[in-house]
């Protein structure tokens, strides 16, 4: 009887494993289309940047970001910086203490975790521009 | 016999039991992560308190199945959100109102490109001429380029609904006996 029961453990310690594993992975689940920049800023000694595209296009359409600001539509394709953006280019357009927050909050948008590397990131990848 | 009985009742309970666990994944999957818990975000960031988690915003918006889980199109088009047409509010926009119909899909139902949609949130140039010809029919666009980002997928995998959602674009049935496929 204990090898049976020991047997009956065993078999529902599998039939659970799958879906558990299901469960942590689904917890480190970025949200779709979050971007992470780190061209520079672990060099510069600051965390990557996150930008979340969920937020900006509650407020923009497509077009402001990627026709009037000069965002090319291909992550890794815009060479931002810092001084760029104190000078009102890319992020600075709108982070002037204005319309959003300035650059003096600089962990506001140096937000991510140390070691990620530029892409889009989220569900339902491809082959396409987030392995890029 | 009894212990067969025994781990038949056990197999099935173990079966109904990863039912309700496969459920209960699912339910949570349906939701938003937070920015603390989403695997992108410094937890240590004391900032992170400052910045809205996606569940407080997009959770108010109409649902979909995929990506950010909202209806983005439909967001827009029934004022749940009003994104500004230029940095400085709003601009004259071009919008277009034509289908592109694309007929090289093979055995797949037929790809509908709806202008309407696109040029609410996208100009012109965003798409022409550098990822599409104007001229329908001038770009030799294939689901292979798609998948690797190129053409449509430039948007759909990366921040438009993703490729996973084969029937929202190939949305025209082949007549005859390919619409059985």
């Amino acid at each position: 009887m204990p090898v049976c029961k020991i047997r009956h453990i065993r078999l529902l310690a599998a039939v659970l494993a799958v879906p558990i594993l299901v469960i942590v992975s689904l917890q480190t689940q970025a949200e779709y289309a979050d971007v992470v920049l780190n061209r520079n800023s672990e060099k510069e000694g600051v965390r990557p940047v996150v930008y979340p595209h969920w937020f900006h296009r509650i407020r923009f359409q497509c077009r402001v970001c990627h026709t009037e600001l000069g965002f090319e539509m291909r992550v890794g394709a815009n060479k931002v910086t810092m001084e760029g953006i104190i000078d009102g280019k890319f992020c600075g357009a709108c982070h002037d203490g204005e319309t959003a927050w300035t650059v003096e909050n600089c962990d506001l948008c140096h937000s991510g975790l140390p070691g990620m590397e530029t892409g889009i990131t989220g569900g339902h990848k491809t082959l396409g521009p987030g392995n890029w | 016999m009894i212990r067969i009985v025994s781990t038949t009742s056990t197999l099935a309970g173990s079966i109904l039991l990863l039912a309700f666990v496969c459920l209960a994944s699912t339910a949570v999957y349906a939701e938003w992560q937070t920015l603390k818990e989403d695997g992108l975000h410094d937890p240590l960031n004391p900032a992170l308190q400052w910045l809205q988690n996606p569940g407080d915003a997009l959770g108010r918006m109409p649902s979909d199945s995929a990506g950010n889980k909202v209806d983005w199109v439909r967001a827009f088009e029934d004022g749940y959100i009003r994104p500004r047409s230029s940095i400085h509010g709003e601009a004259e926009v071009k919008q277009l109102d034509t289908e592109i119909i694309m007929n090289d899909t093979g055995s797949l139902p037929r790809v509908m490109f709806p202008h309407k949609p696109h040029t609410r949130w996208l100009d012109c140039e965003n798409c022409h001429e550098q990822i599409f010809k104007s001229k329908a029919g001038a770009t030799p666009v294939t689901m292979s380029k798609i998948l690797e980002g190129e053409y449509c997928g430039v948007c759909h995998g990366a921040v438009s609904f993703p490729l996973t959602e084969c029937n929202r674009c190939h949305s025209v049935p082949l007549n005859g006996t390919a619409k059985s496929q």
